[in-house]
């Protein structure tokens, strides 16, 4: 468990970086610290590893007072994974996960193994062991960076940006990996961001930090989008917070119907389709790789799979209302495509039943207040 | 020994006459300044040329590296041989000296300029003089100047040496004290160009930092600008 | 080399090796000395303008005005080379005081922040982080500096010790320019063959620029394999790559 206990940061030029945050991380909670930039909450996340000490009040990790503890020997023990992942240029990938094990007094031959193991973990290819980070691409060495910080087994591990460099389609991988690796592992984790929509996909809480240094609200995901306490957190959490609380329901009474599919393999001799249908062309694997009408069949034999219109963003069985709503509005045949965790194809959800899902949930959710505990410090707010 | 050296420079007479130290002091400024602006003839248009155009680079490097390794000593007693002249051996030598420093301050004050402003400068509708001339060389001009600082310090110690070759300036003094076992001449020389030197040196970094673009410091306080700003905007409340 | 410094072979050796003594020992020592002056000060405001100002005006100080005050100040014979030696590593420190400055300057300060946040204590991030990364400049300036070392030297011949320098004086004397350019000819090779070493043993300490390629890594791969045979899923990849 990390604790801050009245705690302040000054500045030598007199801004204050944190102002009186007293605030409690549940030993394996996923916490994350968002707000705009100037707000305290990378300042606040940097005095849990001592990289910056806080100039007046108290914290500590694991029942331990860190000011009385060697920073080297804290750092040690708390994963930190950066911006741009902060590789060292002249350590290959391995070497650069083994680094903390190294530090740690671990043989090197140990440390590779154990490296080696902690790249497997985080989803990289063995084959990048002996490259230099220059070699691999944003998003493979945020994953280095994050087997790095996970390679020494630390309970506590700080994420600071972590995605924020990377482009949104392996944001969208890391972020899942992430809470991927969360389930199996159960570290305590703080993570820092500017961007509200990561905060809540990610984390089981979610603390808003104000201009100031200021904590505006320290709740579940969900009580932040659906009652932000004060009018800074709804300013942050924005106008579309009616949809985006539509990722805490979940569309499971949605039904799956079947659709009418074509093969890609044989593609080019299929049946054609009547005037207004759409079919949905699967691989192999049963894997979905566009939608086809008979305009588009008519261009298949000229430009092949390129014919294909793109298929709209996928949900998964265990969905949620706003998975199946962005599918069936990205998609063209105005149905969306339900996929099991292979990405094999399981159907398609139907726009009406999205909408009737919807309703029936308006009707049900005015009344859940009192289940999630709403623990803000009350004096931040003002 | 210090106590003699200061008696010399003491002494008003030794600093009057055609081998007085202030003669001595114009010659070694004269020698230094003369094959700096050689140099510079040379090495500031074809900076300008490979920094704007961006050819000749690797050359550039290999020039500057090579012409480092040439001994001036060498180079200025193998000419008075071969030519036969007294000025124009040293003042070569000085010149090989003075060429790698200008142009490599010249041409990485024009490379090293944002090639955003560059094109902007081009979508505007510059033309290629104008963009060298209005934005590339203002903004290369500290660059260019700490060649010149560099360059000066070289072919100020190295003029020197020119004495060896029987001309004057300072070095005269370090060549005829050896020659004569008058170690206090050979200190003076040491101490005078010494002076030279760090006086020089000093002076350019000053210059150096005058010409940072965007400080205003080169700039004369453009007065009606300032009132029709003024004009426009109101001076703010104070809040 | 002309025909003058193969037939005087005899007399040009001693030359040539006393001009490397006096090249090569005072590069060697000052950038011993200058690094580890650069690693402690670099953080330190004040000490290291101290450091700046102090080794322009050491640089500013003229070749020869050095030679010839030295023995002033060591209480050494105006012939001794102990002059020159003491001159050039002078010299040297000071370029390679500031170029080490720089090129710890140019180590990307998120890689030394990250490298603290992991828990890297200083000394041992100034030694297996940030000096490993200022090889690459840290080489480039002693390139430069070994050059003007070896040109330097020559001008040490007009108070009787300069290496080959010593073919210019006495060319000169004699009237005899085939001796002086037997003495650049030799400068210049001595320059460039100094040069060459110190790139490359710059390129041997910085594998991370050298062993950039998929096939370089590919061998690294193949070769930890080996060295951890008890990781059976590595062993799995390497066969899978061939």
């Amino acid at each position: 468990m990390i604790t801050f206990d009245h705690v302040t940061k000054r500045f030598p030029d007199g801004t204050v970086g944190v102002d009186d945050l007293s605030l409690e991380i549940e030993q394996g909670s996923f916490t994350v610290f968002v707000g705009p930039s100037g707000c305290g909450k990378t300042t606040s996340m940097r005095m849990i590893n001592r990289m910056i000490d806080p100039t007046e009040g108290t914290i500590t990790v694991g029942g331990r007072d860190i000011s009385t503890v060697r920073p080297t020997e804290l750092r040690l023990g708390i994963g930190y994974v950066i911006q741009n992942a902060g590789l060292m240029p002249h350590r290959t990938v391995v070497d650069n996960v083994a680094t903390v094990l190294v530090l740690q007094g671990v043989t090197k031959r140990k440390a590779r193994i154990t490296a080696l193991e902690a790249m497997e973990r985080v989803g990289l290819d063995l084959r990048m062991a002996t490259r230099y980070p220059a070699q691999l691409s944003g998003g493979q060495q945020q994953r280095v960076g994050v087997a790095r910080a996970l390679a020494a087994d630390p309970p506590v591990l700080l994420m600071d940006e972590p995605f924020s460099a990377v482009d949104p389609v392996v944001r969208d991988d890391l972020q899942r990996e992430m809470l991927r690796l969360q389930s199996e592992l159960s570290k305590t984790i703080v993570f820092v961001t500017h961007d509200i929509d990561e905060a809540i996909r990610l984390g089981d809480r979610v603390a808003v930090f104000g201009t100031g240094g200021v904590l505006q609200q320290l709740d579940t995901a969900e009580a932040v989008l659906t009652r932000p306490a004060n009018p800074f957190v709804t300013n942050l959490v924005g106008r579309d917070r009616g949809f985006r609380s539509l990722s805490f329901q979940s569309a499971t009474q949605v039904p799956v119907h079947d659709v009418e599919t074509l093969p890609l393999a044989g593609l080019g001799s299929a049946p054609a389709l009547a005037p207004h249908a759409w079919a949905l062309v699967v691989d192999g694997d049963r894997r979905p790789v566009g939608w086809l009408n008979a305009t588009r069949q008519a261009l298949v034999g000229e430009r092949g799979e390129a014919a294909l219109a793109p298929l709209g963003s996928l949900s998964t069985p265990s969905r949620t209302l706003r998975q199946s709503l962005d599918a069936v509005l990205s998609s063209p045949s105005e149905r969306g495509v339900v996929v099991d965790d292979d990405g094999a194809l399981l159907g398609v959800v139907e726009a009406n039943d999205v909408l009737a899902a919807l309703s029936a949930q308006r009707g049900s959710t005015t009344d859940d207040a009192g289940v999630l505990g709403a623990t803000a410090t009350q004096d931040a707010l003002s | 020994m210090l106590a003699d050296l200061a008696a010399y420079l003491g002494d008003g007479t030794n600093w009057a006459g055609s081998t007085g130290i202030l003669n001595r002091l114009v010659e070694h400024v004269g020698y230094s300044a003369l094959a700096l602006l050689v140099g510079a003839v040379i090495a500031v248009p074809l900076g300008l040329a490979i920094g704007h155009t961006g050819r000749g680079e690797g050359i550039i490097v290999g020039l500057a590296n090579t012409m480092r390794a040439l001994p001036s000593l060498g180079l200025m007693t193998f000419l008075v041989l071969l030519m036969s002249s007294t000025l124009i051996p040293p003042i070569t030598a000085l010149v090989a000296l003075a060429v790698p420093p200008l142009l490599a301050g010249v041409y990485a004050g024009i490379a090293n300029v944002d090639r955003s402003v560059v094109d902007a400068a081009r979508a505007m509708g510059m033309t290629e003089w104008q963009i060298l001339l209005r934005v590339e060389l203002p903004n290369a001009l500290p660059l260019i100047v700490g060649g010149l600082r560099g360059a000066t310090l070289q072919v100020v110690a190295t003029a020197t040496i020119a004495a060896f070759v029987n001309l004057g300036g300072l070095g005269r003094y370090i060549f005829d004290g050896l020659a004569l076992y008058d170690y206090t001449r050979v200190l003076l020389g040491a101490l005078l160009v010494t002076a030279l030197a760090l006086v020089l040196d000093g002076l350019l970094a000053l210059v150096v930092k005058l010409v940072q673009p965007g400080t205003g410091r080169m700039t004369v306080r453009d007065t009606g600008l300032q009132a029709a700003i003024d004009d426009r905007a109101p001076a703010a409340p104070t809040a | 080399m002309n025909l003058w410094g193969i037939r005087n072979w005899e007399a040009v050796q001693p030359l040539l090796v006393q001009h490397l003594y006096l090249s090569v020992v005072p590069t060697l020592i000052g950038v011993v000395v200058a690094i580890p002056i650069g690693l402690l000060l670099r953080d330190r405001r004040r000490a290291r303008t101290v450091a700046v100002v102090l080794s322009s005006a050491i640089f500013t100080i003229p070749s020869l005005a050095l030679f010839v005050v030295l023995p002033l100040l060591l209480g050494t014979r105006v012939l001794d080379p102990i002059n020159v030696v003491v001159a050039l590593t002078l010299y040297t420190v000071a370029l390679s005081v500031r170029t080490t400055f720089e090129a710890l300057d140019a180590v990307p300060a998120a890689t030394r922040e990250a490298a603290t946040a992991v828990g890297y204590s200083s000394w041992r991030r100034a030694t297996a982080v940030d000096l490993p990364l200022a090889i690459p400049v840290l080489t480039a300036g002693t390139r430069v500096v070994a050059v003007t070392n070896v040109s330097m030297v020559s001008v040490g011949a007009v108070i009787g010790i300069g290496g080959l320098g010593q073919l210019f004086t006495t060319g000169y004397q004699r009237d005899f320019p085939e001796q002086i350019l037997t003495g650049l000819v030799l400068i210049l090779l001595v320059a460039i063959v100094f040069d060459r070493i110190i790139a490359l043993v710059g390129r041997a300490f910085t594998p991370w620029i050298r062993g950039a390629s998929l096939r370089a890594s590919e061998r690294r791969l193949r070769a930890l394999a080996q060295a951890l045979p008890e990781v059976g899923r590595l062993r799995e990849v390497v066969s899978g790559a061939r």
